[in-house]
């Protein structure tokens, strides 16, 4: 018999006896504010949420970011320097100092934002890129996990990530520094949708 | 192959007072914040009865959701392969690598290919790998296995690393800063991942109803290794399997509280498809998780979902280091799975415990560790596996205990003796209760005599 067949034949054979699966309730507690929450979960790993600057994006970039030369937007409202087309392959956002992005989702519970593909085509920039700004209208700030794996960005993404703060590591001393292997900062700009004009 | 002697190996780790303490503040750090973050969720008990109840349906139903998983799967372009047992899964990588001309593998944290031993079987092929956890990587390059599940270096001070990374890198000796270190780290580490040829995963969950492959780290490593090469690897052992992502809430809600007392890591990541002209291939791996689901005393540990909640809070762990016990997987989840893999070389584990049961009161999964450790002892027992020791202190036990009389003489001449012995003798070598602690002040009469003086019951009269 093959491996499969094996492995199948014995867990089938050795199994105790069946057991239900249980409904999963999604744990609402119907709480209107979603915007706190979700500034004091994220910021309990390092990441910030700030409102969005009144004077536009681009000019909030050149202060928080005074260093960053290659600016790469997957966004309609913030042009860069460059863009995620431009991309050879998934290792060369390496070089990024910042990436742009809009998520659809974000979640109070635990101050995290999902990136898929459909954000960010060559997704590896979300992760190599020094810094990450994240673009999110509160609106779409859903309250826990529950609801978030019912969401429909999840369903067919091939890639998905809950990103919940800067890239960290507590594996020396129990001691948490940022970054590891990813990003050195993340940060949630509170931007609604229907504001998302160019920025020039 | 010898018997670890897990008692013998603490007492390496004590003799390093700096290092015993400096391990147990951190590891009792994870369990206080644990307990916070476990009050912070007020149908936390709810959903442990849930994770455990996910978790039962699913192993009983096992080759079902293995199917649906494989299904979801090839749906999704991935290419599976099954394996029986550490050799077939190690076979299996080698030559999905060989047949890809890959020779440098990135890798992330994963106890499945510590089990395999999949490192040397790949070296020893000429293929290079490097770990892209840091934790695993200083372990790597200390040519040691991890002590703790989820801080594999955890046994380390940061003097530790910079020395170590000294000796590797050149980086600076003196300077035992954690940011200073991971930089230098990310500095070594990130060329290799951007090159490499093939990148692996291990996985928290599989959820069978999508096909993907979930993996839960802070650092961002699993992320790059399964996303920058074109050729992405994924082993999974079988019991990692559940249902659908309305389970998988259940577990990222209970998984990072459990283990460090954040609500989540700083990436959860669900690995799915591989990219236009890439490649996913995922290993289901056995190696001996059929026949435990098959023992009815011990199936249960397979509900384990890696979270060392169990380890953090006990006694022994913390007082014992990680590699004490010369396996896989430690503290109370390694004593109840590693003596599965070779009773006769783990068969002094399950006495390396106090049996409090605080293990299966932490556990996310409700998994009875403590009375699983207890049946262990009896297996043993059952097998001839008792060294001659415990054998002789058994027997003496076995006729004290179940003689009142005898009993009760041995409680009132062990009272006297603490009384009167000198400092010497309670503290010798036979004592182990007197290494590396004060043995408590002798209260002024025996529990017996206590309860016939304030029940007014007269002395031989029966409780």
């Amino acid at each position: 018999m093959s491996a499969r067949d094996d492995i199948l034949t014995a867990v089938r054979d050795g199994a105790p006896a069946p057991q239900p699966l249980p409904q999963v309730p999604d744990f609402a507690s119907g709480t209107s504010d979603l915007v706190g929450p979700f500034t004091a979960a994220l910021a309990r790993l390092d990441g910030k949420v700030v409102l969005r600057p009144p004077a536009g994006i681009l000019p909030w970039l050149s202060t928080t970011f005074p260093d960053a030369h290659r600016i790469c937007s997957a966004v309609n409202e913030v042009h860069g320097n460059v863009t995620p087309a431009e991309f050879s392959d998934w290792a060369a956002p390496a070089d990024i100092d910042v990436l742009i992005m809009r998520t659809p989702l974000g979640i109070a519970e635990t101050g995290s934002i999902l990136l898929t593909e459909n954000e960010v085509g060559v997704t590896t920039a979300a992760v190599l890129a020094q810094h990450l700004v994240v673009l999110l209208d509160p609106a779409d700030i859903i309250e826990n996990l529950h609801h978030a794996y019912r969401h429909p960005a999840f369903q067919d993404a091939a890639y998905a990530v809950l990103l919940s703060g800067p890239s960290g590591s507590a594996d020396i001393g129990g001691i948490t520094v940022h970054p590891a292997q990813g990003v050195t900062t993340l940060t949630v700009v509170l931007a609604p949708r229907d504001n998302d004009t160019a920025e020039q | 192959m010898k018997s670890v002697d897990q008692a013998r190996n603490a007492l390496a780790f004590l003799e390093d007072e700096a290092h015993e303490r400096a391990f147990d503040t951190l590891i009792w750090g994870l369990r206080e914040r644990r307990d916070a973050a476990a009050r912070d969720v007020p149908e936390w008990e709810e959903l442990r009865t849930l994770a455990s109840q996910i978790k039962e349906h699913t192993l009983s139903n096992l080759g079902q959701y293995l199917e649906m998983f494989e299904v979801s799967a090839a749906r999704n372009g991935a290419t599976m392969h099954w394996a029986r047992d550490a050799h077939e899964h190690n076979q299996i990588v080698y030559d999905i690598l060989n047949s890809h001309g890959a020779k440098h593998l990135v890798k992330s944290k994963s106890m499945l290919t510590e089990e395999c031993d999949l490192r040397p079987f790949l070296q020893r092929r000429d293929i290079e790998v490097t770990e892209t956890d840091l934790g695993e990587r200083i372990q790597q390059l200390d040519d040691q296995p991890p002590t703790h599940i989820v801080g594999p270096a955890f046994q380390k001070t940061p003097q530790d690393v910079a020395e170590l990374f000294y000796r590797v890198y050149g980086s600076d000796p003196d300077r035992a800063d954690p940011v200073y270190l991971a930089q230098v780290m990310r500095e070594h580490t990130r060329p290799l991942i951007l090159s490499a040829d093939a990148g692996m995963t291990g996985a928290n969950f599989a959820v069978a109803a999508t096909g993907a492959i979930v993996t839960v780290t802070n650092e961002g490593n699993a992320d790059l290794s399964g996303n920058v090469p074109r050729l992405r690897i994924c082993s999974v052992g079988i019991e990692k399997i559940i249902p659908g992502n309305d389970e998988l809430a259940v577990f990222i809600r209970l998984l990072t509280r459990s283990a460090t007392g954040e609500r989540i890591t700083q990436y959860t990541s669900h690995f799915r498809k591989p990219r236009a002209g890439s490649e996913m291939h995922i290993v289901l791996v056995d190696n001996g998780r059929s026949a435990r689901l098959a023992d009815e005393r011990f199936w249960p540990s397979l509900k384990c979902i890696r979270c060392g909640a169990c380890m953090n809070t006990c006694p022994v762990y913390r007082r014992s280091g990680g590699l004490s016990y010369g396996g896989t997987y430690m503290g109370p989840i390694g004593i109840i799975t590693m003596p599965a893999a070779d009773i006769r070389r783990y068969r002094e584990l399950p006495f390396a415990s106090t049996i409090n049961g605080s293990c299966s009161n932490v556990c996310p999964v409700q998994i009875d560790i403590h009375e699983q450790i207890y049946q262990w002892r009896e297996v043993m027992d059952d097998h001839g596996q008792f060294s001659t020791t415990k054998k002789a202190a058994m027997k003496v036990a076995g006729k004290v205990l179940s003689n009142p009389t005898a009993y009760r003489a041995a409680a009132e001449s062990g009272l006297a003796a603490l009384r009167v012995l000198p400092h010497f003798a309670l503290y010798m070598r036979l004592n182990a209760w007197g290494r590396h602690r004060d043995v408590p002040a002798p209260p002024n009469e025996t529990f017996h005599r206590w309860y016939a003086r304030t029940r007014g019951r007269a002395e031989g009269d029966q409780p």
